[in-house]
């Protein structure tokens, strides 16, 4: 099976001209039998390719039984596998062995297939007339008529009455869907505005849950994500309460202002001796995790589009699409000498929303 | 044998009969059988679609025995011990499950995904392929809306489907979902409290995903395809031009026995390909990413491909916030959200419509147009194609900094430069090489092909020997579909009425569009092997002599 019967018939032809023989149109006008030849003018060629498309067929049975026998010998799962071996590798392997498998047995069959088609039918043009997609002119003519006079001994066109009033019923009936969705979900109300911090809300680490005094921070530098104490598995209060914690060597952080209530105030008393200071985690963008800090420059990157803010300046956006700074969580010190909120955000948290202002 | 007449087998007589007696099928059924299927490897595109969907509709419905779509936490115990007593939904346990618990879960699972993005690719292919050879012109305009309305299921298909098994990535795609639906004006908070049953995440979100995953969205994407199908088989596909090819024909190989046998071929290679990428390239680990959490991240954070459009957008967009009557407007979250897209889609969608207004063809179409004889349609395409590029790249920007050593911000502002020029440039240079190549047509149309020989005249002049183009080289080249020049619009009539169509912006436009549609390279008359000042002169020419050529009346239209 050097070469296929067409290469064989005609001068070889280079890709990117148009084939030199004249294609064998066999003009019909409506469709009838292609000429019937079932011996391909090849004999030997035929042969050739009969057994390459009936080897791939046997190592696609091969192939299939392999697939059968490696779901069956190969045991994946932690109660089946034996004692002491990787569940995770017992998995990889059982997937290896059935991909391969199915892939031999999948590509054999499209090859063989292939072959069959290419070099053992006969290659067989023929042309079938198209016709006009519109109608002619007498049959739309038809139409149209018995269109109208359905429509007349429906008596809609006479009876606006009647018409109108089937509309107006519809209507509710249309917005009833609408209105069962209603109940998907409470109304938002002034939830986004709100986080569950509160004045004397202990901060504790989101991987521990242990509480921090401001002495855990005290090497500068050091981010750490915190959670509200007693929130660890309330994911939706999470999601708007997650906190960063940055320290500072003295004198690094510029005393951030915030507009609180319409006055720009400093919120020097909102971080911890003016060398801890508390951000949401919540980007303002589209409230993906704040995540990436990079000491030297004192960023926040946003991994998911990059917004970056700096924690030295009020969390001030610098690059991104962020329209706003990071909002800032006054914090303070309990009376066991742990991290604690003073108060909520003086603003919502995460991406902007139309209620918003 | 092959003098005989064909023997008829025990049970084609005998079941086709039985069948016939009660369906009366077998003169519809023979016709079917002689439907003609032009042969053309761009055909081919839109079929690893159709396949891949079939492929998607059988691993779905398994992967469904087992996906459990319930956000209720477990405490995982189980194969993946790195895992052990993490909570976490029982979507993402299940999803767990079915990659190391049920045996060829986790390829299926794999092949279920390669063969989602496999669908989306080559929807994008073929639809690139319809849109460059004028294939969606009258009569299958409506066909190709179809098309583009499937495109965007696929889109909302796949989002839905990566974010069910509830891990870290997929969770934090439903976060920015969640951000951007918060940024709609008006209705933005109610929609996203309703889709998520209150506030995000909420414990609503996979179910729902999942009923409109596994039911809603395919059983519609199901119906397009079949009217998709139907449209075609009943309008009868496009062929490419070719000698014997005309707009009144179809040509080509019968549906029984070889497309039977091709489309058989290329199921089986579709579903090979995939096994082979599930086997040995894994795809979405979501193992390796964790239960979502809505307080991690992890940097170089994708989408599947065909969300990357949007993701870079939300990228390379510049913060832009403006207070509206007491109301926050997030424009740097809603015109990404909805501005690349919507021009891609609309576009489309309009091409068509736009392309005859402005044209003025109103004319049946079945001989596809190579892609060099529509010059502004090529261009648009083009520039499409860089528009949604240069936003899908800047959706990795931060990959493509890593692997480039590039400054993140650099490939930011570069791309928010590139968006506007290369779609711009790309046009007018694809435009040229377009009209290069119709030059170079009309060069081997009046002059021939060269076949390598010179010859050296007494004077000493040197000639090349060229032969005229055979009749299928002619078929092919020859085959330019010449627009009209719309009748100028008289500017005013006796009494100073200016015509309706040179009223207005739509009349300027439309003025505007005909004279970059109707520009064209005629081939040159009566030169034979004209050499010499003249033969040059009028071919490099033709560009500026196009509109007037009309005078030229060698060319045959097709």
């Amino acid at each position: 099976m050097s070469e296929s019967p067409e290469e064989i018939s005609g001068p070889r032809r280079v890709i990117g001209t148009p084939s030199p023989a004249p294609k064998a149109v066999d003009v019909i006008d409506e469709p009838k039998e292609p000429a019937f030849s079932a011996e391909p003018t090849m004999v030997d060629h035929a042969k050739n390719a009969e057994r390459v498309v009936a080897a791939l067929f046997i190592l696609a049975f091969l192939a299939g039984c392999g697939f059968i026998a490696a779901y069956v010998g190969l045991e994946v799962g932690q109660s089946t596998i034996p004692k002491g071996a990787n569940a995770v590798v017992a998995a990889f392997r059982s997937n290896l062995a059935l991909g391969s498998c199915l892939s031999i047995a999948l590509l054999a069959l499209g090859i063989g297939s292939m072959i069959w088609v290419r070099h053992l039918t006969p290659n067989i043009e023929i042309e079938e007339q198209r016709h006009d997609m519109n109608s002619a002119p007498a049959d739309r003519a038809a139409f149209q008529r018995s269109f109208a006079e359905g429509a007349a001994i429906s008596q809609i066109t006479k009876r606006p009455l009647i018409r109108r009033t089937m509309l107006l019923a519809t209507l509710p009936l249309a917005l009833s869907p609408l209105v069962l969705l209603r109940d998907l979900g409470p109304l938002p109300q002034t939830s986004l505005r709100t986080t569950v911090w509160r004045k004397g809300l202990r901060a504790v680490t989101l991987g521990g849950l242990r509480p921090l005094t401001p002495g855990d921070l005290s090497v500068a530098g050091s981010m750490i994500t915190v959670i509200p104490e007693g929130y660890q598995d309330d994911q939706d209060a999470l999601a708007k309460a997650g906190v960063i914690l940055i320290s500072f060597e003295p004198g690094q952080l510029n005393v951030p202002t915030r507009v609180v209530g319409g006055v720009t105030v400093s919120t020097q008393n909102w971080t911890l001796d003016n060398t801890i200071v508390a951000y949401s985690k919540i980007c303002t963008h589209v409230g993906c995790p704040v995540a990436l800090y990079e000491q030297t420059t004192h960023h926040i990157l946003c991994p998911c589009h990059q917004s970056t803010f700096d924690a030295s300046a009020g969390a001030s956006v610098i690059f991104g699409p962020a329209p706003r700074p990071l909002p800032q969580l006054p914090l303070m010190v309990d009376t066991d000498g742990y991290i604690a909120a003073a108060s909520d955000f003086t603003q919502p948290v995460g991406p902007s929303f139309w209620e918003r202002g | 044998m092959s003098d005989d007449a064909v023997k008829i087998p025990a049970p084609v007589s005998g079941v086709g009969g039985w069948l016939d007696d009660r369906f009366h099928g077998a003169k519809g059924v023979r016709v079917l059988m002689h439907k003609v299927f032009p042969d053309h490897w761009s055909f081919m595109l839109g079929e690893i679609a159709l396949w891949s969907f079939v492929i998607l509709l059988l691993t779905g419905t398994y992967l469904a025995l087992f996906f459990v779509p319930s956000m209720s936490d477990v405490v995982y115990n189980g194969s993946y011990t790195k895992l052990d007593g993490i909570t976490m939904s029982q979507a993402y346990q299940s999803t767990l499950n079915i990659s190391f618990d049920v045996r060829g879960g986790l390829l299926i699972r794999q092949i279920h995904h390669w063969a989602a993005d496999l669908f989306m690719v080559a929807i994008m292919a073929h639809m690139l392929r319809v849109f460059f050879t004028g294939a969606y012109r009258k009569p299958r305009e409506i066909n190709w809306l179809i098309g583009i309305v499937l495109f965007t299921m696929g889109m909302i298909e796949g989002l839905f489907g990566y974010s069910l098994p509830d891990d870290q990535l997929s969770g934090a795609g439903l976060r920015i979902t969640e951000g951007v639906l918060q940024g709609v004006p008006i209705v933005g908070t109610y929609a996203s409290y309703f889709l998520f049953g209150g506030a995000f995440p909420g414990d609503s979100i996979i179910p729902r995903m999942y009923i409109l995953h596994v039911f809603l969205i395919p059983g519609l994407i199901l119906g397009l395809i079949t009217a998709h199908l139907f449209i075609m088989f009943h309008q009868k596909h496009t062929q490419m031009p070719a000698f014997g090819n005309t707009e009144k024909n179809v040509v080509g190989q019968p549906f029984f026995p070889y497309f039977l046998l091709k489309g058989q071929a290329w199921f089986f290679f579709i579903f090979g390909a995939l096994v082979v990428l599930a086997t040995f390239a894994e795809i979405n680990p979501i193992w390796l990413y964790g239960p979502y959490t809505p307080l991690a991240i992890s940097s170089a954070s994708q989408p599947d491909f065909y969300m990357g459009i949007l993701e870079g957008s939300l990228r390379m967009m510049p913060a832009w916030e403006i207070n509206f009557l007491g109301h926050t407007l997030s424009l740097s979250v809603l015109i990404p959200a909805a501005v690349p897209l919507g021009i891609i889609f609309t576009g489309a969608g309009l091409w068509p419509f736009f392309e005859q207004w402005a044209t003025g063809d109103k004319s049946f179409h079945n001989i596809n147009d190579r892609p060099r004889n529509a010059p502004v349609r090529t261009g648009v395409g083009v520039a499409a194609v860089l528009f949604y590029g240069v936003l899908w790249a800047e959706g990795a920007n931060d990959v493509l900094a890593n692997a480039f050593d590039v400054p993140l911000y650099t490939i930011t502002w570069i791309s928010r430069f590139a968006v506007f020029i290369l779609p711009i440039g790309g046009y007018y240079i694809t435009k040229r090489i377009c009209l290069g190549l119709q030059r170079k047509d009309a060069g081997l149309l009046t002059h021939g092909v060269e076949i390598g020989i010179i010859h050296q005249l007494p004077n000493g002049e040197f000639v090349e020997e060229e032969r005229p183009l055979t009749e299928e080289e002619r078929a092919l080249v020859d085959s330019k579909h010449v627009y009209k020049a719309l009748p100028t619009p008289v500017e005013a009539d006796e009494n100073g009425i200016p015509a309706p169509a040179a009223r207005g912006p739509l009349g300027w436009a439309r003025a505007y569009a005909n004279q970059a549609f109707t520009e064209t390279v005629e081939p040159t008359n009566g030169h034979g092997n004209g050499h010499g000042p003249n033969g040059h002169e009028a071919i490099e020419g033709g560009e500026h002599a196009a509109i007037g050529a009309g005078d030229d009346d060698s060319h045959e239209e097709h």
